[in-house]
């Protein structure tokens, strides 16, 4: 028997696992086991790993356990910066790249009322930013005041001008938080800084918070934990868009992920000006950015998605009289597990992932702006053009078991009604459709080569063009 | 906190752009070298730039002091609030300089000078300022704030 592998994905709803043999890199088996609402994570692991010796005829030996994490509410973070448009927002990138949840996002001073609300939120981690290096002091250092003064315990990064995080830190110290001080997330303006971040962020998640979340009484059924889900699912992305060790990978990549809480989107591409003549404005963004769309869930967040998209138009997409949209959307909502049950459910659930992944894309994709001048008009470039991006790659329980995958990635292609949205133009269409990219992520870190075979080999080609087919822009 | 590292030995920052939708990044390419061969820190916003940029680049590196260039003569227009934005930003002393061609046509530099001042900058600089002749104001500014400043002038 060649040597395998066995990745864990211990999440809030559903413990999935994968075997994976590593000398031929494909899936052996998978399983999948109910999360329990309590604590115990070894209840839903246990049923995962029986439904998977059911499915492969027996027990096996493997080489690595590895498992990521999103049980008991996920990496919850808090981030502090100064300017909002900044310092904070880098933070905020480097928080969200680590795989966080983010719980609340703060700028500037922070006040009593900022900190009683940080206190009520009881992050697991708060990532402190603020100044470039040579920069501003005196804010970060307040904000780290601040934070000693309350109760607020949790671990701390420091991730801010460098003059001034040894002082930051001290305050952090003497009340009472574990502190990890490390690169400023933006060491000079416009510049970003973020991986030593996501390191120290990943670090204090194996050290800390898997004994804090109870995630470590799964110790004997594993090997390691190593980091939150959504940075494994970052993690395969990269690993699949950029190869390894000269291997190639897909180039550029878009992954969209629909979710029964939110919608995710990673973009692995450098997302620079595709047009000589476009002004790039605002802070760069990272090569490895994901974005979280709280708002859009097809389950807990249904009715904002009607909300954010428009009742009619969903309506209208879905071929439904609008006023049966609220009724399904509440019965979404109040139903979380629900399957669609009706060609009716089914045509709503459509729209909603349509609804979704098109919204989800269009904030996670950069947009054209003209700024007339007096010798004409100067286009100005916001965010990452994605519009070259070669791979969409489609996960989650709404595109993986929907009906017509196409029908519904194709709302993530850029459109000629809304021309200054940078979303991709042709790229080609995959679905992750055994669930495997999070497992490439945690592979990766092993075994980076069989990892990129694994995931080259199980994602599945999607054709355009189904009856809703919005054939892209050639 | 660190000795070495303590604000004395800190370089002094100062943010240059291009302010509203002008274009014209020569002049302000030059004076940015020419600031940085002086031991200056230049934070470099570009042409195109916002006044709100100019501000937040400000508070983030803690700077010295803000270079605003206009030169197709709307300049009047794009900087008659730019104090008013440093002081809600908690900017009030930030040390503000305006240069380029500030007015439309030619009109008489002292007037111009005036309004400019009025509108809270430390310093207007006429077309053709030579860059030493503003590395030599910086270095009376930061020995001692301006004469006739912003502050004298509200
Ligand atoms: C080159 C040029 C252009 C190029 C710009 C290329 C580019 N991307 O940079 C192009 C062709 C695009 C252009 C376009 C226009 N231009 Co033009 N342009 C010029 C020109 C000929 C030279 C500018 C230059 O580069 N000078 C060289 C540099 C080194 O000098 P400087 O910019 O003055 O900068 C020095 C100092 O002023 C100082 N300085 C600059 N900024 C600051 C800031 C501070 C704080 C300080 C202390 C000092 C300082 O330091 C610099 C170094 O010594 C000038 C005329 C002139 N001779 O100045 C017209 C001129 C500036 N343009 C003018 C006009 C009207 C326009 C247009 C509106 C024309 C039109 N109708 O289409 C457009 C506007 C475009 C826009 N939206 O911005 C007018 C402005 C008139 C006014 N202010 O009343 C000028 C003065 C020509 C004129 N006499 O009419 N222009």
């Amino acid at each position: 028997m060649s040597a395998a592998a066995l990745l864990i994905d211990l999440g809030s709803t559903y413990t999935k696992v994968r075997a994976v043999d590593l000398e031929n890199p494909r899936i052996l088996g998978a399983g999948q086991g109910p999360s329990t609402v309590t604590t115990d994570v070894t209840v839903g692991l246990a049923k995962a790993l029986a439904d998977l010796e059911r499915g492969m005829g027996g027990r096996r030996e493997f080489t690595y356990r590895l498992a990521s994490s999103s049980a008991a509410g996920g990496l919850r973070m808090v981030t502090v910066g100064l300017v909002r448009e900044l310092t904070a927002a880098a933070a905020r990138q480097a928080a969200l790249g680590a795989g966080a949840r983010l719980v609340g996002t703060f700028a500037y001073k922070l006040t009593a009322a900022d900190v009683a609300r940080i206190a009520d939120l009881a992050p697991d981690i708060v990532l402190l930013a603020g100044g470039t290096d040579g920069g501003n002091e005196d804010v970060i250092v307040h904000n780290a005041a601040r934070l000693a003064a309350c109760s607020v315990t949790c671990p701390v990064v420091v991730a801010g001008n460098r003059q001034a995080a040894d002082e930051a830190a001290s305050r952090l110290d003497a009340g009472g938080s574990p502190v990890t001080v490390t690169e400023n997330v933006m060491p000079e303006f416009g510049v970003l800084d973020i991986e030593p971040t996501r390191a120290a962020i990943r670090q204090i998640f194996i050290d800390r918070i898997v004994h804090a979340k109870g995630i470590d009484r799964a110790a004997e059924m594993l090997d390691r934990v190593l980091m939150p889900t959504p940075a494994a699912v970052l993690d395969g992305a990269r690993l699949l868009a950029d190869g390894c060790g000269g291997r190639p990978g897909l180039g550029s990549l878009l992954v969209v992920d629909v979710g029964g809480a939110t919608t995710d989107v990673h973009s692995v591409a450098k997302g620079g000006p595709t047009r000589t003549e476009v002004v790039y404005r605002g802070l760069p963004e990272p090569y490895l950015k994901r974005t979280v769309e709280g708002d859009l869930g097809m389950r807990h967040n249904a009715r904002s998605i009607v909300q954010a998209a428009g009742r009619e138009a969903l309506a209208d997409d879905a071929g439904l009289a609008p006023e049966r949209i609220e009724a399904l959307a509440r019965l979404a909502s109040e139903d979380v597990g629900r399957l669609p049950r009706s060609a009716e459910e089914r045509a709503f659930d459509k729209a909603l992932a349509r609804a979704a992944v098109g919204l989800a894309v269009k904030r996670h994709a950069g947009t054209l702006e003209t700024v007339h001048t007096a010798t004409g008009p100067v286009t100005v470039q916001y965010g990452k053009d994605l519009s070259a991006v070669e791979t969409i790659l489609g996960t989650g329980g709404a595109l993986v078991h929907g009906a017509q995958p196409a029908a519904i990635l194709e709302t993530a292609l850029a459109d000629d009604a809304d021309p200054l949205s940078l979303r991709p133009r042709t790229p080609r269409m995959l679905l992750d459709r055994d669930y495997i990219l999070f497992a490439c992520g945690l592979l990766g870190e092993v075994e980076p080569d069989a990892a990129l075979t694994l995931g080259l080999a199980h994602m599945h080609p999607v054709a355009y063009g189904t009856e809703n087919g919005c054939n892209p822009a050639a | 906190m660190g000795a070495d590292n303590t604000s004395a030995e800190r370089r002094r920052t100062l943010v240059t752009g291009v302010i509203g939708s002008d274009t014209h990044i020569v002049g302000n390419r030059i004076l940015g070298m020419a600031l940085e061969k002086a031991g200056y820190t230049v934070v470099a916003l570009g042409a195109l730039t916002p006044s709100d940029e100019f501000i937040k680049a400000a508070v983030e590196t803690a700077a010295d002091a803000i270079m605003v260039s206009s030169l197709y003569g709307q300049g009047e227009l794009d900087c008659r609030d730019f104090r008013n934005l440093c002081i809600e930003a908690g900017l009030e002393d930030i040390l503000l300089y305006v240069g380029g061609n500030l007015v439309v046509g030619k009109q008489p530099w002292a007037e111009v000078e005036q309004r400019y001042r009025d509108m809270g900058f430390d310093r207007a600089f006429p077309p053709g300022t030579r860059t030493d002749a503003v590395i030599a104001a910086l270095e009376d500014d930061f020995r001692a704030p301006a004469a006739g400043g912003h502050k004298a002038g509200r």
